[in-house]
């Protein structure tokens, strides 16, 4: 067997991470930390120092904060119903499944026509008799609104790729693990949180980081709820890149992005590290 | 013609080594079986031969070429793997005709030969199904047609009847014995279970911790273990072993009995739980659990604190905590070298 | 739970309520993910004028005038092109690199494959769209600037470390025997992977092939960034967001969630394979 094979088919592979990861990230560092050729951390004090960083900052963590929990128990919750279910499985995998093939900007016009003036959310109040006039909702007099509506459009749209990576991960534990607690007196919810939870942290690890480093690149969903009303840490970006030309600055928000990522992963594999004699 | 020939074949693994310099000469036309636990080598040494491991170290020739250089399909050698590898998306008679096909064998041929081959293993009914729709047992039947309609000069089997049930191996074994002596060729056939072994080969090679420790007839391995390890690990129960000491001039002084044996200094006493018989004199045995298997009883008991068994007749009656007298057959009574483990003549 | 005597008539109706319970949970989940893809078709198969009117009705008038309308837009029909070469190419790229690599992760041991592997899984930690930013710098150089090709090239970076993990959990699933027995039976390495490693892993490779085409489909931030005149349909419909009237945002949205639907639903089979081994 020659030697060099399995070299020669990584080969390909390995060229384009180090062309279009390594050197990349190496570029943004560096444009991060130089202005006009000049090694500075001007770009970073011009970031913090403008107006819309502490709130796109915050938005940005609060988003996360309240999107992600809801959806770990929201796709626990489909999980085991799903497991449950003994007919139409398969076809409630599916339903379930839709949102993940649906881009963000999609989800984002999806709730767009819920929230939007002419919208369904008005169209239902108003058939109930609630309102007479549909009111704006996401307008800047209703920032919290916009929130929320942002906060509903992530949680429709990103459930499903924690649902099918719990499910996936529900179907490699085998069933006598479950089985032998019962034997042994485990109520249902018991057995769920001493046998099914534990036995799960690889795939909530993976989950779980897939997920946050998502929401840490919320952009799409909101431009498209309430355009720049709602500053995040990606639309700032995208703004000071594109509608500033400021290359620098955008590249210390890329680093702010990197680095919370970074954080929040190492974080989330040390929280629920599993030991390697202890795995499935 | 394929004889195949062993010469120094050695295969580490990192750090670990998986033989050691193992030499062997297979004739033309043998069955020989590669006898031992797991870890022992006996894959390594197959998947050598088959050319799918390169050896560290040493040759392999088949039918009077090296062979250790060249890919598998160069070799002349077809194999039945452990779990059949039966192609899933190919038909029984497309997994049959595999082999033919790589070899553009003409397609009224490769037509015969796959009938024939079916017909041998009496699979002709199951051509157009796909391994799926098979039983293991089907399946372990189309891996040997693979093989067998290569018309190869030798053929591997890797532990080819483990994965059936016990009902399934005994009809299989004595089938596969049949097949393969009406073939003519050379077979390697790797497997654990001794009784396989006993029962298909021409030779046993049994091997221990990347050595061969004995290349024999079956019944020579049996009687006559080359080594203490052989005699431990062949017979079940295994044969029985006694501390000796010498007491001069080829007289051994064996749990409070006296015995004849080699000349020497030091020595262990060796005999197979069948070659034990009750008597007046003897072995002086505590019984401690007694097994009664149909035609014989198993008595497992101690002969100077040492664990000791016997398989006597199910006529008399033994209890536990009973003490009786077992005399060796004195013929069969083995002695082993304390220090090299080996037989002493 | 296995009593097959009948239980007492208290617990006979808690059982019931509980299931019933159950079902309407399953029920309400559904809505959640169907409804609001169902606001955004009734708004996509509505007449402009019904889109912006108001209240809305619950049953769309299956007037195409607003379809219309979109594709009749200046730059759409480009737009679309434009997403279906870069989807494309992005699924050719990512497997045509990816599945080499997983190919070799599964069947060789080799000094410096768990560093790769290692280094496939981190990339996943990272914010990758980001690397839009340093790119759009580096494809300026090149001539890349604005071109099918460039943005391919970065939503193949998204892509490869899914095409690696999920071509290497494909190749793991198909015993070494069976390439083995081939070998045996007169292949060289290159036959057996033909006739017997290819036909088996085929339906998993267009799966995962499938899942690149949805990525580089459904991507916003990168399309945004890296393209102004040959822009896809997410970077036409994101830079438009501000002008465009809500009928145009709407059928904009139905044509990006179509294929992602029929796309998910082709690989339905597949995604929890997928993503259990992605997992470790």
């Amino acid at each position: 067997m020659p030697r060099a094979l399995p070299y020669l088919l990584l080969l390909p592979a390995s060229l384009f991470l180090l062309v279009f990861f390594f050197y990349p990230f190496g570029l943004v560092v560096v444009e991060s930390l130089t202005r006009g050729g000049e090694w500075t951390t001007e770009n970073f004090t011009r970031m913090t120092g403008h107006w819309k960083f502490a709130p796109a900052f915050w938005n940005t963590i609060w988003l996360t904060a309240i999107v992600v929990p809801v959806q770990l128990i929201m796709a626990l919750t489909m999980a085991s119903v799903v497991q449950k279910l003994k007919t139409g499985r398969s076809g409630l995998l599916y339903i379930f499944a839709i949102p993940l093939g649906i881009s963000d900007l999609a989800a984002g016009l999806i709730w767009l026509a819920i929230f939007e003036q002419s919208g369904f959310l008005n169209s239902i109040f108003h058939a109930f008799g609630i309102i007479d006039r549909p009111t704006l909702y996401l307008g800047y007099q209703n920032m919290w609104v916009i929130f929320l509506a942002v906060v509903l459009a992530e949680i429709w749209r990103a459930t499903a790729i924690m649902m099918v990576i719990i499910v996936a991960g529900m179907g490699l534990i085998p069933k006598e693990y479950s089985e032998a607690a019962e034997v042994f007196g485990a109520s249902r919810w018991q057995r769920f949180t001493r046998v099914t939870l534990p036995l799960l942290r690889p795939s909530l690890q993976t989950a779980l980081i897939l997920r946050i480093l998502m929401a840490f690149e919320v952009f799409a969903v909101v431009m498209a709820l309430g355009g720049t009303t709602l500053p995040v840490l990606m639309g700032e970006t995208f703004q000071w890149q594109f509608q500033l030309q400021d290359r620098g600055v955008a590249a210390a928000y890329a680093m702010v992005i990197l680095g919370l990522s970074v954080a929040f992963s190492l974080v989330v594999l040390r929280l629920l590290h599993v030991p390697k004699g202890a795995r499935i | 013609m394929a004889e195949i020939v062993i010469k120094g074949v050695a295969k580490d693994f990192g750090a670990f080594t998986a033989l050691h310099s193992v030499d062997l000469t297979i004739a033309d036309q043998e069955f020989m079986v590669l006898l031992g636990a797991s870890g022992c080598g006996k894959t390594t040494l197959l998947r050598i031969i088959a050319g799918l491991e390169t050896p560290s170290q040493g040759e392999v020739w088949i039918g009077g070429r090296r062979v250790d250089h060249l890919p598998p399909r160069a070799r002349g050698i077809s194999m039945v793997f452990q779990n059949y590898a039966v192609f899933p998306h190919l038909t029984v008679f497309e997994n049959i005709a595999f082999g033919l096909r790589m070899a553009k064998v003409t397609g009224t041929e490769v037509d015969r030969r796959v009938r024939r081959t079916a017909e041998l293993m009496h699979i002709e009914q199951l051509l157009k199904r796909y391994s799926g729709e098979l039983s293991g047992g089907q399946r372990q039947r189309v891996a040997v047609a693979r093989a067998l309609a290569m018309e190869p000069d030798v053929i591997l089997m890797d532990e080819p009847l483990s994965n059936l049930d016990a009902l399934l191996r005994l009809e299989m074994r004595a089938e596969l014995k049949g097949v393969l002596a009406e073939s003519k060729t050379t077979t390697i056939y790797v497997t654990h279970d001794q009784v396989e072994a006993m029962s298909l080969a021409d030779r046993i090679s049994v091997m221990n911790g990347g050595y061969i420790v004995q290349a024999d007839r079956p019944t020579e391995v049996y009687r006559n273990p080359a080594a203490r390890f052989v005699g431990s690990f062949i017979g079940n129960p295994p044969m029985n072993f006694l501390p000796a000491k010498s007491e001069g001039a080829g007289r051994w002084h064996v749990a409070g009995q006296s015995f004849a044996g080699p000349q020497g200094s030091a020595a262990e006493f060796a005999i197979r739980p069948e070659d034990l018989h009750p008597s007046d004199t003897g072995l002086s045995a505590e019984v401690r659990v007694v097994e009664p298997l149909g035609p014989h009883t198993l008595v497992t008991a101690q002969v100077a604190g040492q664990p000791f068994r016997a398989v006597l007749d199910s006529d008399r009656h033994i209890t536990p905590g009973e003490v009786i007298t077992l005399a060796p057959v004195p013929d069969r009574i083995r002695w082993f070298d304390p220090e090299t483990q080996k037989a002493i003549a | 739970m296995t009593d097959t005597s009948p239980p007492p008539a208290p617990q006979l109706e808690a059982r019931r309520a509980g299931r019933f319970l159950f079902y309407a949970g399953v029920a309400l989940l559904v809505l959640w993910v169907l409804v609001p893809i169902w606001f955004l078709f009734v708004n996509a198969l509505s007449a402009p004028s019904e889109v912006t009117g108001f209240p809305k009705r619950i049953w769309p008038s299956f007037d195409l005038a607003s379809v219309q309308f979109f594709l009749q837009f200046q730059g759409v029909t480009q737009a679309l092109w434009n997403s279906v070469k870069v989807a494309v190419l992005t699924m050719i790229l990512s497997i045509a690199m990816g599945a080499p690599a997983g190919y070799a992760l599964s069947r060789f041991d080799f000094p410096g494959k768990e560093f790769f592997r290692v280094l496939v899984i981190m990339t996943r930690a990272f914010p990758l769209p980001l690397l839009a930013l340093p790119l759009a710098v580096m494809f300026i150089r090149t001539g890349l600037d604005d071109t099918v090709l460039g943005l391919a090239l970065v939503h193949a970076m998204l892509a490869l470390p899914f095409a690696v993990l999920i071509t290497f959990s494909l190749f793991s699933g198909i015993p070494v025997e069976l390439e083995e027995a081939a070998w045996t039976l007169g292949c060289n390495r290159l036959q057996a992977f033909i006739k017997v490693v290819l036909p088996l892993a085929l339906p998993g490779i267009m799966a995962s092939a499938v899942f690149a085409f949805v990525i580089s489909w459904n991507e916003v931030f990168a399309a945004a960034v890296l393209t102004i005149e040959n822009r896809t349909l997410t970077a036409f419909l994101l830079q438009s967001l501000n002008v465009s009237p809500l009928p145009l945002k709407f059928a904009g949205g139905a044509a990006l969630v179509m294929p992602a639907l029929i796309f998910i639903f082709a690989v339905r089979k597949y995604l929890f394979a997928m993503w259990g081994i992605a997992n470790r």
